[in-house]
Order: structure tokens, then sequence, then C-alpha cells
């Protein structure tokens, strides 16, 4: 398998608390990987030590083939972080500008990869303007460009469409695809479920400093479902009740329905057929991720974390 | 391009680009220039003139008692305390019968209060007088003591330091000056570009800029960037005074006549003596212009700049580390950065205290412990160094003071980079003294 960044048993242990207990995955080139968890989860913490901003406690991060070198191989990685980071005295073109030579690019590089991205998200007449005269989704974008501008192998992108109206959303979302396709890695870290099913390719779960899902987004699905079925009868008689289901729901003439272990949707079909029902659709329900990660979370101590102790 | 550079570059030019910059580097001499002819143009035309009627119950006041514009003496008939005002006095002084006893006091009435130089000046020539009564009643007469009085003004004090084989003239109140000057400098300039590397710090850390840098560039690159950068602020806003300084006194050399810098010159020449009646030739304007020179010429100037400059940014060095260290750990609160710096304020005041004395008296234990030990050394050294090199500062002493200041400067800049490396993620925990050492000391 083609691997950009391989976790092995990382670990991170604050005074108070494990915030990276022992996680490991890896993630294939070319992919839109989803790091996903509650707050205080550490998924910061352990965006970081990909980063090269924290060292691990123990585990291994190899990174493009070769083992993790923080000073030499951070140019490759552009960094988003959730909160926005600018100099708001400073002028966008000299930030910009600024942000890319410090990632190594020489000053007409820079320059030059500057223009090609202010003029494709028509950011042209923002050069002399501060950052402090911007809106909040304009520092966005912004920041969006001055991580993805040296063209790093690995990106990592924190929340990156909060604040966004659903256009410039779009914009970026169709960078992001555009940027996975022409090789480069993205991780995405969210809360936002509905985002991570529509762009991520495999995700990972994190829980109080543990990995507890790992997998491609249908292989998780598929995992979870609960055998529901939803159907669409042109008419709905007054009872109907079988062995092979129940009714869990019912809107009008749409049902959702549970099949009972041992029985397959096929027996339901072929119930329905059998009463002379006239049906109008009838398609699997996969569990949202949404509710997965409701499901999986839920219960735990992950709200209160922020104040627990650790005995160790 | 190496990054701490481009984060120096960043640094300085973002300061010195910015209005403010300009506006204080010029305006500042302007103002000191302002400030000083402001107060003495002040203290000359401000001064309250006093028309003052004694009563002498002695008699020999009259012509022994000096009168000036300021502070007129007269002796006039039927004015007592009831009418001295309406007579046109401000005050009236009595003077009784003086006997043989040592201490005789005397009166002074008036409307208006007197300030405490008025009153030593009151005093002082009443005494005078009575000075000169009594040395006239010892045989000398007016016109012999006129002489003397006239003659005396002629000697002057001259200092002359000792060095190896040669000696040269040295002048305590120009020492004092430079001392005093160029410690308050240091004291003014390390609270300013101290504070400025402390908001610097707090700017990018409660701006959440700090976590995109640190995935650029180490976070001591930062920190390192951030100080060199401002030390060079610092050390340009000085080199532009010093141009502007120069310039200024070249400028108002332009209005001084022509003849009188030619007196001047001549002066100089003759190394400030002229045979005979030239010198009185030379004009009160020359003579002074010439003094104020020779008196410049004394000090010297080379090594004083060269040790300021070091002291300068060994001093904002060693503070800066600290001021960033505290920068990192505070949170959105203001207030808490206040709290915070109080342990790093504290030495630079009691070191601009022990500066104040030993100014005065560089030659104190004390005063010599202060300017080795690197928390205290930037400023007092400084007021020393200005009494000569190494007459009051021996060699060795100067050597182990700049050593302290380079290993001390290494040693916060060492701690204080473990605290910042933490202390810039942190968000949302109030840290204390405590945890700071804590992070500063721990391994790795």
């Amino acid at each position: 398998m083609n691997t950009i960044l391989e976790l092995s048993h990382l670990k991170k242990h604050y005074a108070t608390q494990k915030a990276v207990d022992d996680i490991s995955f890896s993630i294939e080139k070319g992919s839109i990987f989803g790091l996903l968890g509650p707050n205080g989860a550490g998924k910061t913490t352990l965006l970081r030590m990909i980063t090269g901003i924290f060292y691990p406690d123990s585990g291994h991060i190899r990174f493009d083939g070769k083992d993790f070198d923080p000073a030499n191989d951070i140019i490759k990685i552009g960094y988003m972080p959730e909160e926005r980071g600018l100099y708001k005295k400073m002028k966008i073109g000299e930030q910009a500008l600024y942000l890319a030579q410090l990632k190594g690019l020489s000053r007409n590089e820079a320059m030059a990869k500057i223009r090609f991205w202010f003029k494709r998200l028509e950011m042209e007449t923002w050069w002399n303007k501060k950052v402090e005269d911007l809106s909040k989704g304009m520092s966005q974008k912004l920041q969006f460009v001055t991580t993805v501008l040296h063209e790093p192998k690995l990106i990592i992108l924190d929340e990156p469409f909060s604040g966004l109206d659903p256009v410039n959303a779009n914009l970026i979302k169709d960078e992001i695809y555009g940027l996975a396709q022409r090789g480069s890695t993205i991780i995405f870290s969210t809360h936002r479920m509905e985002q991570v099913e529509e762009i991520c390719d495999h995700i990972v779960l994190v829980n109080l400093g543990k990995k507890i899902l790992d997998g491609t987004v249908s292989d998780i699905k598929q995992k979870f479902k609960e055998n529901k079925f939803a159907i669409q009868l042109a008419e709905v008689p007054a009872s109907l009740t079988a062995v092979s289901f129940e009714i869990t729901e019912q809107k009008a003439n749409r049902l959702t329905v549970k099949i009972r272990d041992g029985y397959r949707s096929n027996d339901v079909l072929q119930h329905l057929l059998q009463q002379d029902l006239t049906i109008e659709a009838f398609h699997e329900v996969l569990p949202s991720l949404n509710e997965i990660f409701i499901n999986l979370v839920e219960g735990t101590r992950a709200t209160s974390r922020a104040f627990q102790t650790v005995q160790s | 391009m190496n990054k701490t550079l481009l984060i120096i570059q960043r640094e300085y030019l973002t300061r010195v680009k910015n209005k403010r910059f300009v506006l204080t580097t010029i305006l500042m001499p302007l103002l000191i220039v302002v400030l000083i002819g402001g107060t003495t143009f002040l203290s000359i035309k401000g001064k309250d003139e006093r028309k003052i009627a004694i009563i002498d119950n002695n008699g020999f006041f009259k012509g022994n008692i000096k009168s000036s514009p300021q502070l007129a003496f007269e002796f006039p008939d039927n004015v007592d305390t009831s009418n001295y005002l309406q007579k046109g006095y401000t005050d009236i002084i009595l003077i009784p019968k003086l006997g043989d006893a040592e201490k005789t006091t005397y009166l002074i009435r008036s409307k208006k209060r007197i300030s405490i130089t008025t009153e030593s000046q009151i005093s002082e020539r009443i005494n005078a007088a009575i000075e000169d009564h009594m040395l006239q009643t010892a045989g000398i007469d007016k016109a012999q003591l006129d002489s003397i009085h006239k003659q005396s003004h002629f000697a002057e004090l001259k200092a002359v330091e000792e060095s190896e084989g040669s000696v040269k003239e040295s002048s305590a109140g120009l020492s004092y000056g430079i001392g005093f000057g160029s410690g308050m400098l240091i004291y003014i300039t390390m609270f300013i570009y101290g504070a400025m590397v402390m908001r610097g710090v707090m700017e990018e850390k409660t701006n959440r800029i700090a976590e995109v840098m640190v995935s650029s560039v180490k976070p001591f690159q930062l920190m390192s960037g951030k100080i060199i950068g401002i030390g060079a602020v610092g050390l340009t806003q000085f080199l532009m005074w010093i141009v502007l300084i120069v310039g200024l006194t070249t400028a108002a050399q332009a209005f001084v006549p022509h003849d009188v810098m030619e007196q001047v010159k001549t002066l100089q020449q003759a190394n400030g003596q002229l045979p005979g009646n030239n010198m009185a030739q030379a004009g009160e304007a020359a003579q002074q212009i010439y003094k104020m020179q020779h008196t410049f010429s004394t000090a010297n100037w080379p090594v004083i700049i060269a040790c300021f400059i070091f002291y300068f940014l060994g001093g904002y060095l060693f503070y800066a580390a600290l001021f960033a260290a505290v920068g990192s750990v505070v949170n959105e609160d203001p207030q808490d950065a206040q709290s915070l710096m109080l342990p790093i304020t504290m030495p630079i005041i009691f070191s601009f205290i022990i500066m104040t004395n030993a100014v005065q008296d560089p030659s104190t234990p004390m005063a010599v412990w202060a300017s080795i030990i690197p928390f205290s050394s930037p400023m007092v050294m400084m007021a020393k160094i200005a009494y000569g090199i190494p007459g009051t500062v021996p060699y060795w002493q100067l050597g182990a003071s700049m050593l302290s200041l380079i290993g001390g400067f290494l040693l916060t800049t060492w701690l204080s980079a473990k605290i910042y490396r933490t202390g810039i993620l942190m968000y949302g925990k109030k840290v204390s003294w405590k945890e700071m050492f804590k992070w500063a000391f721990r391994k790795n």
C-alpha cells in the first residue's frame, strides 16, 4: 500500500491526562482522510505531533516512507489550525509572502504562486488590505491559501469550512478535491459529520485519547448498519405485520422497518408482494456517521474529560 | 533565506515602517530640546523679582550687601512692618543689633511666600555682608576687599585623572551627566522594548498565529527572531537620535556669528588661555562656547558609545527573553501580564535606584557589585564608565561585568525558550510562576 503517513503506537501524556494513548493508523497517498472526535478527544495533540510541534512520548511516525524528521519534513506539510492565526496589522499580500517564504519558497516562487491562488479564489484586489479589515470568511480563505501555497504533500485542515458561506465553502471544497487529485493527501479534522460523509474516503474516530473506529466511510456504515429499510407504498393497509420485520417508523405512506434476525430483505419484499401492495420504493437505510458518532461517544466521559485526573 | 532572518526582517520592518516609530524617533530629540530650553527659559524668566527693604540696626549692610535685579535690597527710611507693602516692597528684613553671640536670628516678613532658592540666596548674601564687615573691622579696607573678590573668580578647579604615563583632564559634572543620562536611557529602553517584545508575543499567542508559525519554524527561532528584530529597532532609533543630535548642534552653530566662531578657534589653538588683555577681548559668548566644547572633549566618547551599545544590547537581551517568557504564558487577560511582570520589573527599578547612587559615588562596594551582576550591570556600569576606564572602573571589573552579562542573557534566553515553547500553545489556563519555573528547569 502506498502510504504517506504511518503512525504506530503514538502516546503523549500530559501531567493530568493521557491526551493521546496508543494510537496507530496509516493514511494513503492522495486520499482525503477524516480525523474525527469530540472536543478534547486528543485530535489537536495528535495533529501537533504530526506537524512536528510536539514530540510523542513514545511511538513512531513515518512520513513519506521515512522516519518523520520535523526539521526537514515540516515544509512538506501545510497546517491550518482551527483558530485562525494571522497578523492583524499586516497587509494581506505581505502576509502570504512571509508565510510562504517561511515554508522555504523563494520570493519569486512565492509571488508567482500567490498570484495564481489569489486569482483563482478571486482575491486579487485584497493585496494591500489589512487582515483586520477582512470578514471572518475572507480571512478563512486567506488562511487556506497560505496553507496550500507551497504545494505540500500533506495538508492538514482543522475545521476548514467554519465561517464560510455556502458559495465559498463549495469553492474551497472543490479546491480540496483538486489538491487530492493532484497528489496531495488531506487530513480533515471536524465535528461536522455530513461534510465528512461527503468528502472523506477514510476516517478515524478518536475518543478519550484512543482510536475507536478506523475504516472507509462505506465499510463503517456497513458495519454499523441495523438492517433498516425504507419502504414507500402506494397505499398502506390498516395493519401490516409479519414475522420477518417490524415497523419502527411510519410517515403517511413511507415506512421504516427493521428486519428481524434470520431474515433478509427479500423476505420483506415477498411478504409485501403476497399482500399485493404496490411498492413504490424500497432501499436500505444506512446509519449516518452522525448517529454512529453519537452512539459511540455518548455515555463515555468525553464531555467531562477536561477536568478528569488520571490515575496511572 | 534563513527562517530566523526572515522573522527578524518582518519584526524589524513592520515596526520601522510604522508611522508611530518615525514620529517618536524624530519628535523625541526635539521634545528633549524643547524641554531643556523651556525649563531654562522659565527658570530665567519666571523667577520672582523681589524688592526687599532692610531695617538694619547695625548700619554696615548698606554698601556691603550685593543687590541684583532679581533680589534688590534697599535701605529706605520711614518703612516698617506695617507699611512696607504700600511703599512698594515685597519683603522686609529686620536685622537686630548683632552681638557677640555666635548665632543671631533675623526676621523676614513677606506677603508672598519665599521659595527655597530665594531664601538661601538671601541668607547667603546677608552672611557674605557680615563676613565682609568683619574683615573690614579686622583692618582690610574696602578697595582691597573688592579686588580680592574679583581676583578669586579667576581660579578654577580643573580635575585631572591619572592614567598610565599621561594625565587627562576630567570633569565630574560631565561624567555625572553622561552616567545618569545613559543609565536613564537604558532604564527607559529596557521597559519600552521589553514591553514591545511581550506584546508581540502576546499578539502571536492570542491571535493563534503562533500555531501556524510553529508548524513552519521552531519556537526558538520565532522567539529569538522577535527579540533580535525588536532590538534592531531600538538600535536604529538610537543611531537616528545620534545623527539628529549631531545634525541639530551643527545647525545651531550656524546661527552663531562668524567672528565669535573665529574667537573660539583662536581660543582652541591657544588652549583656552590668551595672554594678557586678549583674554578679555575674546567675547563672553566665545569663551562659553569654548568651555562647553572643551568640557565635552574631556570625555572618552568612542569608549562610552561602544560601552553604551554593548550594555544596551546586553541588558535588552537579558530582560527581553524574560519578557517574552511572560508574554507566552499570558492569556487574553492583560491583568495577568501585570502581575507576572512584577518579578521582572522589580530588579529593573531596583537597578535604577542603585544607578542613581552609583552615579554620585561610583566606587562603593554596592556600586561595584551591582555593576558586575547582570541583573543591574547595564545601568550601573554605564553610570560608572563615564568616570573613566581604568581609573574608576578597572579592566577586570569591566571584563567580569561584560562576561557575566553575556552569560546572563544566554541563561535567561535558554530558560525563557523552554517556558515559551510550552506557554505559546497553552490556552485557557492561568499559569503561575511556580509552573513557569517547572517548565524552565525540566529536562528535554
